[in-house]
């Protein structure tokens, strides 16, 4: 520990890079294909078929029950067992996706349950369709009030990015593993990679509150 | 044939039954004014013409069409039957412009290019052209339930429902809303209305219905059931809002 050295990582620099931007294409993805997931499984627990939701219900409970870790092992070990072999960042993206998906539906379906009955008769009343009501009246007014807790959720999702590694999916984490591995500097690249997560974080912590802005431009009460 | 035709019409929360064998007819451009009690059954009636409640027995149909909660054109018919509620239920997360031409636009009747003139057209009509880019929460409440107003009209209703649309507003607010609809009666609009603006019923209304403990306890022109109650429930209730 006496002598901290961080030049050795410098000849590493590109493996850095490619990790973070990997790491940033995991996190939307899976950030993405996640919100449609949970927007769908909020939408069928509040007003969907019956017999759908159950298995919605199974799922949520199901991910959030179990290690996310877990979660990857079985798409990436489990599923081959099944004929579907997948690469491991695409294994990693569709497990994340899962992950995500549950949590943010949780959140979304208390969004849902924060508009007033009176604004969706107010939609119904106007002869349009149950899912245009849904989607041009509830829905924009529901994220706004979830958005600060889907964002947590979302750094929640970048900083869970690093199992991946687990799987050699090559994003930041594994690329300090593999760093790591040549230059045996461990402290040097850990404390580096962890500022590396803390700048990513703020950054999107800017970009969301400006997004925000954007977005929910209409004055309320509060 | 009349434009809305109520009959026996029975409905039930649980085990409290709210509507009670209501029959009611309406013709084309009457203005029917709905009076009575908290609970005797006004709005529940209101609500179940266009389908938001579901009736446990008896018929209503719009234009011939019977009415029922989960009909197949629920849609079309109520493009046909505005109705305004007691707290607007504007959109908050949009434009008085969108509010306004929101379902002219996803139901096609209107395209994109078009959608603009119509709000600002419907807005004229309740007076407010110049809020058409103001977000519902900086308006006043009566200018909300213009806009509220506007946006039925912007689907050319045949039939416009009020379920006591300035009770929740400041009295010097109630005013601007009622002439928005006296000029809309005046016009020929096919009016039902839950109110308690006694004024207003007797002035316009070309029918009063008093209903009492979910039934229809009287009704007539206002001349005659104002002036000369049969019942001894009309007449005491006359009188108590003959105080405020």
């Amino acid at each position: 520990m006496g002598n901290l050295n961080f030049r050795p990582l410098w000849r590493y620099e590109d493996a850095f890079i490619e990790g973070i931007l990997n790491t940033l294409w995991l996190t939307v993805i899976a950030a993405g294909i996640g919100l449609i997931i949970a927007i769908a499984c909020a939408a069928i627990l509040r007003s969907g078929p019956k017999l759908l939701r159950y298995p919605v219900l199974g799922y949520i409970e199901l991910i959030r029950n179990t290690p996310p870790i877990i979660q990857i092992f079985i798409v990436f070990f489990v599923f081959p067992g099944f004929g579907i072999r997948l690469p491991p960042f695409t294994a990693a993206s569709i497990a994340l996706a899962l992950y995500f998906g549950a949590y943010a539906a949780e959140i979304i379906r208390s969004g849902l349950d924060s508009i007033p009955r009176s604004q969706v008769e107010a939609g119904h009343c106007l002869g349009i369709s149950g899912f245009q009501v849904f989607m041009h009246v509830v829905l924009p007014p529901a994220l706004r009030n979830i958005y600060p807790s889907i964002t947590s959720q979302f750094v929640l999702l970048l900083l869970g990015t690093s199992i991946a590694s687990q799987i050699s999916a090559e994003e930041l984490f594994h690329t300090a593993g593999v760093v790591e591995s040549r230059t045996f500097r461990s402290f040097e690249i850990y404390a580096l990679i962890a500022g590396i997560y803390v700048c990513l974080v703020m950054a999107f912590r800017v970009f969301f509150a400006a997004l925000g802005r954007l977005a929910f431009r209409w004055p309320t009460r509060r | 044939m009349a434009l809305v035709e109520i009959n026996n019409v029975h409905k039930s929360f649980g085990a409290v039954e709210v509507l009670k064998d209501v029959s009611l007819s309406v013709e084309e451009g009457e203005i029917v004014t709905i009076i009575g009690r908290s609970g005797s059954g006004k709005s529940t009636l209101l609500r179940c013409i266009n389908a938001l409640e579901p009736i446990n027995s008896g018929r209503i149909t719009i234009e011939g069409q019977q009415v029922a909660a989960g009909m197949r054109n629920l849609k079309e018919l109520r493009q046909r039957v505005g109705i305004v509620f007691q707290a607007f239920n504007l959109f908050p997360h949009l434009k008085v412009e969108r509010n306004i031409t929101l379902a002219p636009t996803l139901t096609g009747r209107v395209s994109k290019r078009e959608a603009r003139a119509l709000a600002l057209e419907c807005l004229t009509k309740v007076g407010l052209a110049e809020k058409i880019d103001a977000f519902p929460e900086q308006l006043s409440g009566g200018q909300q339930q213009r806009v509220a107003i506007a946006r039925c009209l912007a689907m050319r209703p045949h039939l416009m429902l009020f379920d006591e649309v300035t009770s929740a507003l400041d009295p010097e607010l109630v005013g601007e809303v009622l002439k928005v609809m006296e000029d809309m009666a005046r016009q020929g609009m096919t009016m039902i209305l839950v109110t308690h603006e006694m004024n207003f019923a007797r002035n316009v209304a070309s029918k009063i219905v008093f209903m009492h403990q979910g039934r229809v306890w009287e009704e007539g022109p206002p001349s005659k059931l104002f002036t000369n109650p049969q019942t001894p429930e009309l007449k005491a209730f006359i009188g108590s809002t003959r105080h405020n």
